[in-house]
C-alpha cells in the first residue's frame, strides 16, 4: 500500500554552513490530521516548502500521491504559508476569482459561505481586515479547496484565543477524511486535541512519529508535556 | 470548544467516559439517536477520526448500536446487562475508599466521614 506522502533520503542545505536535513525519511498516510512539532529552526517550514514545491531538495526523493513534487502535485496540495502571499490591495472577491482560476478543486460557494458567517463582504479590501480576519480569510481560501494534502504552516500563531478556536473549528469542519492535513506549530496545547498523529522534529531529524493517543497512553502525559521534555534546553 | 479534556490521557477514552456519563445521567436514553460523527466531533472540538474511534469502542462495549441506514443509537442497556450509573458510582466509591486508606484512615473512620459529611 502506498502512502500519500513518501520522503526518502532527502538532503537539504542552505549554503555549505546550514544543513537542515541530512537524511530525512518520512511517510504520511491519508485521512489524518498530523502535527509537525518542533522548536524554531528545526526544519518545519523547510519541510513544508519542499512538499509545496517551493524549495527543491538537494538529494533524495519526495512523492505525493505517487508523483514527484511538481505541477501535478501542486494541483492536489493546498498550502497556507506562514506569511501572507496575497496582494493585500485586492478585494476579497478578486482573491476568490484568482483561486478559482488557479485551482480546479476550489469551491467558491463554500468560501463565500464561510466568509458570510464572519460578516466579511466580497467588496472588502484584504488590507483593511484585522489581523485575525486576515488569518481567517487565508485559511478559508486554503480549506475551500478539495485537496489531498493541506499544508498549514503556523495557522494559529499570533491570533487571539477566540480566533484560534474559530480556526481549529474551520479545520475540523472542512476536513474530509480522504485527505490529510499537516499542521506545523509550536503552540501544541492549543492544537493537540485535533491531532491524530504527531511528528517531533529536532535539528532536522524525526525523533518521534506516533499516534497522539498512543503516546498519551504510553507516557501518561500530554503531547505538550512530552514535547517540553524532548526539547528541554 | 465545549468539552474539556485532560490531555495527559487518550482523548478517545475521555470521550467514551463523557458519553457514558450522559447516559448515566439520563441525558441520553436507550433508543436515542446519537448525532453524526462530524457533528459530535465539532461539539467536542476533536478530530472526526478520534470521535469515530470513541463511538466504535462504545459500540464494541455494547453501549451503542449502529443501524446501517439509520445511524447510531443508545443500546437497550438492560438487555446487555449494563448499568452505567452503577459502574460510575462504583468507580467514585473505589477512588474515595482507596484514597482514604492511603491517607491512613481505617474502614470505620472512612464510613463515619461520609456520614458526617452528608449530615453536614
Amino acid at each position: 500500500m502506498s502512502n500519500l506522502v513518501e520522503i526518502s533520503q532527502v538532503e537539504k542545505e542552505y549554503g555549505r554552513k546550514k544543513q537542515v536535513f541530512t537524511n530525512l525519511n518520512l511517510s504520511l498516510e491519508s485521512g489524518k490530521i498530523i502535527g509537525l512539532l518542533g522548536p524554531n529552526g528545526s526544519g518545519k517550514t523547510t519541510l513544508i516548502k519542499m512538499l509545496a514545491g517551493l524549495l527543491k531538495q538537494d538529494a533524495g526523493e519526495i512523492t505525493i500521491n505517487g508523483q514527484k513534487v511538481g505541477p501535478d502535485t501542486k494541483a492536489v496540495v493546498s498550502y497556507l504559508p506562514e506569511r501572507t502571499y496575497f496582494n493585500e490591495s485586492l478585494k476579497i472577491k478578486n482573491l476568490v476569482n484568482m483561486f478559482k482560476d488557479f485551482y480546479a478543486d476550489f469551491d467558491e460557494a463554500r468560501a463565500y459561505h464561510m466568509m458570510e458567517l464572519l460578516k466579511i463582504e466580497p467588496e472588502m479590501v484584504f488590507k483593511k481586515l484585522s489581523k485575525g480576519n486576515k488569518e481567517k480569510v487565508q485559511l478559508i481560501m486554503v480549506m475551500s479547496r478539495r485537496a489531498k494534502l493541506y499544508l498549514l504552516d503556523e495557522p494559529i500563531a499570533g491570533v487571539d484565543p477566540a480566533a484560534r478556536d474559530y480556526i481549529l473549528q474551520t479545520i475540523i469542519t472542512n476536513y474530509d477524511t480522504q485527505g490529510s492535513i499537516l499542521i506545523s506549530t509550536h503552540l501544541i496545547s492549543d492544537i493537540e486535541n485535533i491531532l491524530d498523529d504527531v511528528i517531533f522534529v529536532k535539528e532536522g531529524n524525526i525523533v518521534c512519529h506516533q499516534n497522539a493517543d498512543t503516546l498519551r497512553n504510553e507516557k501518561g502525559q500530554s503531547v505538550d508535556e512530552i514535547f517540553r521534555e524532548v526539547f528541554r534546553c | 470548544m465545549a468539552w474539556k479534556f485532560d490531555n495527559s490521557s487518550p482523548i478517545y477514552i475521555q470521550i467514551m467516559e463523557q458519553i457514558k456519563k450522559m447516559i448515566a445521567r439520563g441525558e441520553l436514553k436507550p433508543g436515542d439517536r446519537v448525532p453524526a460523527v462530524r457533528d459530535m466531533a465539532l461539539m467536542a472540538g476533536v478530530n472526526p477520526n478520534t470521535m469515530q474511534k470513541a463511538l466504535s469502542e462504545l459500540e464494541r462495549a455494547g453501549i451503542l448500536v449502529s443501524n446501517r441506514t439509520a445511524g447510531r443509537f443508545v443500546a437497550d442497556l438492560n438487555d446487555n446487562n449494563i448499568n452505567l450509573k452503577n459502574d460510575a458510582g462504583y468507580k467514585l466509591t473505589k477512588n474515595y475508599v482507596e484514597g482514604m486508606r492511603e491517607l491512613g484512615f481505617n474502614d470505620e473512620e472512612l464510613v463515619d466521614r461520609v456520614k458526617g459529611f452528608i449530615e453536614g
